[in-house]
């Protein structure tokens, strides 16, 4: 793992002596977030959103496996139940709403540091595998997030597991069978809500698996940096511990003062106020829109309005999870040798056109399905598909990159002349 | 190999999606959306109306006077119809009821708690206890509907929380009935005679559906408060909103308190990681 001049774990004491030739769990630590493992002294702030996401994942699990002993997953008593966490447990609000919110923060810190990777080419080799597992690792937050926003059984809650279930019936022939096999029913009901909490409960774990592969992966090459240059010196590193630690740290007590002012001071405002409703099968909602971190795939699902050779039903769904599975063979799309979008200035200019692009995709999946909304998501689903799937690979055909600075200590302590217009392009 | 293929797939999601877009524009042009009567008509909720328990420094406790007024008009008008299922009568410690006080308003409410006769088994009621739930006004939905023309007065507990817009929508549509016959939007429109109220319906623009079901609930002076504060429909309309926002979050003051207290917390924490991430990386250039 990692490179020749890291440090050595030594124990000093006996007992750790005797600990590390038996079990050396200590060692593990110290080769992955202590003095042993050296990382890029370059790494900017977009580097802390991957400690921020394993925070967030700690939240979830802490909060959640309180709020799980005293939620009751009966449909006719969960909706009272939630409600008792908010009035009559001590403290019960305080869980929910940093569980609710906290889900949201986590969302929107892996959001974060995604971009970032699309930003830096951290994705290519040899990376792949870190870019693929965390991409396992979305899909399987976002299986968690949905099957957690029904547990409240609101009429939200209700009204997404009809409408999220109802996308595998559109698929031909199999469609309702494993629509139906999945709420263990022909509609949202008592199977369907014990068994979302029963895989609300696992899955946390399994993500948490999936994140201890992610960073074995990652250890592997050492991590990138904004340069996009490899490691070649003692002198482009530092130690993660206390180098990184004490950065994180700070990166930590921002980020949680923002979550608090979620939780304390708006912990509805993310939310949607016909969750509050209890779920009734006979009265469907005005507008049912998922949570604001759904949006953009929402968005995209609902571009798709007229059928051609498949119904346009299908071809939402296909889109939908296309746009995520696309992802996955990032890696040989955009095979341009430079990683860092520092260094690609047309790259860069469609990575900002990306970045609009999904928020604007994402403010249609929250509006209702109404014109002009349904026409500016279509033309959103148009750049996003052809973002990745044909100007990242033309781009990397024909595209001029800047010159790379010869080493990241290069970079960082003294401009050659060769490098110096780069980095100054990289400024403006 | 897989750029090609990338590049064909896309050509054909790109190609599938501008379709619907070329069908959608073609009906869009063809017949532009119409605003519904609703959208024309449906006012949001006026922000008229000043709580004290708004905002970061806003606390319920700042005038319980007005939330016990509130729970008066709830008592004495809301609750004929309405329950409020969540809240318990020992709650009403918050609004600043002493303890004598809770058992004799739990005791003397009109509605009481049905339960089991423990000498022979069969139902009887009771007055409630401080540690009931709120009686219902009806024992089930089927009845709720029967008293009311088939509509279901929602439980209150929670409705400023399910309801954009909070106290000000319960506090606008309070006082939003107007006559549908003279009744003008912004844009000096009268409301087309197919949307005005059927039979039983009153018309409130306040309202998703414009008609609902609920008559004007209030009347000036259909409840005397005991702090002699004039009962105008304004007032008891205000008062009742506050109450209403209590019961649909009566953690708020500790909410804010504690929350308060966090924020401090973490900015002094913030400012030492701060000063620790400095320290750590003094002199060391990156």
């Amino acid at each position: 793992m990692s490179f020749p001049w890291a440090e050595q774990y030594k124990p000093k004491h006996p007992l750790m002596r005797w600990l590390d030739e038996r079990l050396p769990l200590p060692r593990l630590v110290y080769n992955s977030v202590g003095k042993g493992y050296p990382v890029p002294r370059n790494l900017n702030h977009f580097w802390n959103f991957g400690v921020l996401a394993g925070l967030a994942l700690t939240i979830q699990i802490i909060t959640g496996i309180v709020l799980a002993m005293h939620y009751n997953s009966n449909a006719d008593t969960a909706f009272a139940s939630v409600e008792h966490i908010m009035r009559d447990v001590n403290g019960g609000w305080f869980l929910r709403y940093l569980h609710a919110n906290g889900a949201a923060f986590f969302f929107a810190v892996t959001y974060i540091h995604i971009f970032r990777g699309l930003y830096y080419g951290s994705y290519k080799a040899p990376r792949e595998m870190v870019w693929m597992l965390g991409l396992v690792i979305f899909l399987l937050m976002m299986a968690t997030a949905f099957m957690g926003y029904v547990l409240p059984w609101g009429q939200m809650s209700f009204w997404a597991s009809k409408v999220i279930t109802g996308l595998f019936g559109a698929i031909p022939i199999v469609g309702e069978p494993i629509q139906h096999w999945l709420l263990g029913g022909f509609a949202p009901d008592q199977a369907t809500l014990t068994r979302f909490f029963s895989l609300h409960y696992l899955l946390p774990f399994v993500i948490a698996g999936v994140i201890i592969l992610h960073i074995w992966a990652l250890h592997i090459p050492g991590s990138g940096n904004p340069t996009g240059v490899d490691v070649k010196t003692p002198q482009d590193t530092v130690p993660f511990h206390p180098y990184y630690t004490a950065k994180d740290g700070f990166g930590v007590f921002l980020a949680l003062l923002l979550l608090a002012v979620f939780v304390f001071f708006m912990p509805n405002y993310l939310g949607h106020p016909d969750n509050y409703i209890p779920a009734n099968p006979l009265s469907t909602p005005a507008h049912i829109v998922p949570e604001w971190y759904f949006w953009p795939f929402y968005a995209i699902l609902r571009a798709f309005t007229f059928d051609f050779i498949l119904p346009a039903k299908l071809w939402g769904v296909l889109a939908m999870f296309g746009s995520i599975l696309l992802l996955f063979f990032l890696p040989w799309l955009d095979k341009s040798p430079v990683r860092s979008a520092t260094y690609r200035p047309k790259f860069r200019m469609f990575f900002w056109i990306l970045v609009l692009d999904v928020l604007i995709l994402g403010w249609c999946g929250g509006m209702p399905a109404e014109e002009p909304y349904v026409m500016i998501s279509q033309l959103g689903t148009i750049y996003y598909f052809a973002h990745f799937l044909i100007i990242l690979p033309i781009l990397s055909w024909v595209e001029k990159t800047l010159p790379l600075p010869n080493s990241i200590s290069e970079s960082v302590l003294g401009e050659t002349a060769e490098a110096a217009p780069a980095a100054a392009l990289a400024k403006a | 190999m897989v750029r090609i293929l990338g590049i064909l797939v896309g050509l054909g999601f790109c190609g599938v999606a501008a379709w619907s877009l070329l069908w959608g524009v073609i009906a869009y042009i063809a017949e532009p959306p119409q605003a519904t009567v609703e959208a024309r008509f449906h006012e949001h909720p006026r922000h008229e109306a000043h709580f004290e328990f708004e905002g970061p420094f806003g606390r319920f406790s700042h005038n319980q006077q007005q939330l016990q007024r509130g729970m008066q008009v709830y008592r004495e008008v809301c609750s004929n119809c309405h329950s409020l299922n969540f809240v318990a009568f020992r709650n009403f410690r918050d609004l600043g009821y002493n303890e004598a006080q809770v058992r004799t308003l739990a005791s003397e409410w009109t509605h009481k708690v049905t339960t089991i006769n423990p000498q022979d088994g069969s139902s009887m009621e009771r007055n409630p206890l401080p540690a009931d739930r709120i009686p219902a006004p009806y024992p089930n939905e089927a009845a709720a509907r029967n008293a009311n023309n088939n509509a279901l007065p929602p439980d209150l507990s929670l409705i400023t929380k399910a309801r954009h817009g909070g106290a000000h929508y319960v506090y606008s549509l309070l006082t939003g009935y107007r006559d549908a016959a003279t009744y003008r939007n912004h844009d000096g429109q009268a409301l087309p005679a197919e949307n005005r109220p059927g039979n039983g319906l009153h018309f409130n623009p306040w309202f998703p559906n414009l008609n609902l079901a609920m008559q004007a609930p209030l009347r000036d002076g259909i409840v005397t408060y005991a702090d002699g504060t004039p009962a105008t429909v304004d007032q008891m309309a205000q008062d009742v909103s506050a109450f209403l926002a209590w019961t649909a979050e009566p953690e708020s003051d500790s909410r804010k308190n504690m929350g308060l207290a966090t924020l401090i917390f973490l900015l002094l924490g913030t400012i030492l990681a701060y000063m620790a991430y400095q320290n750590v990386w003094a002199g060391k250039k990156h």
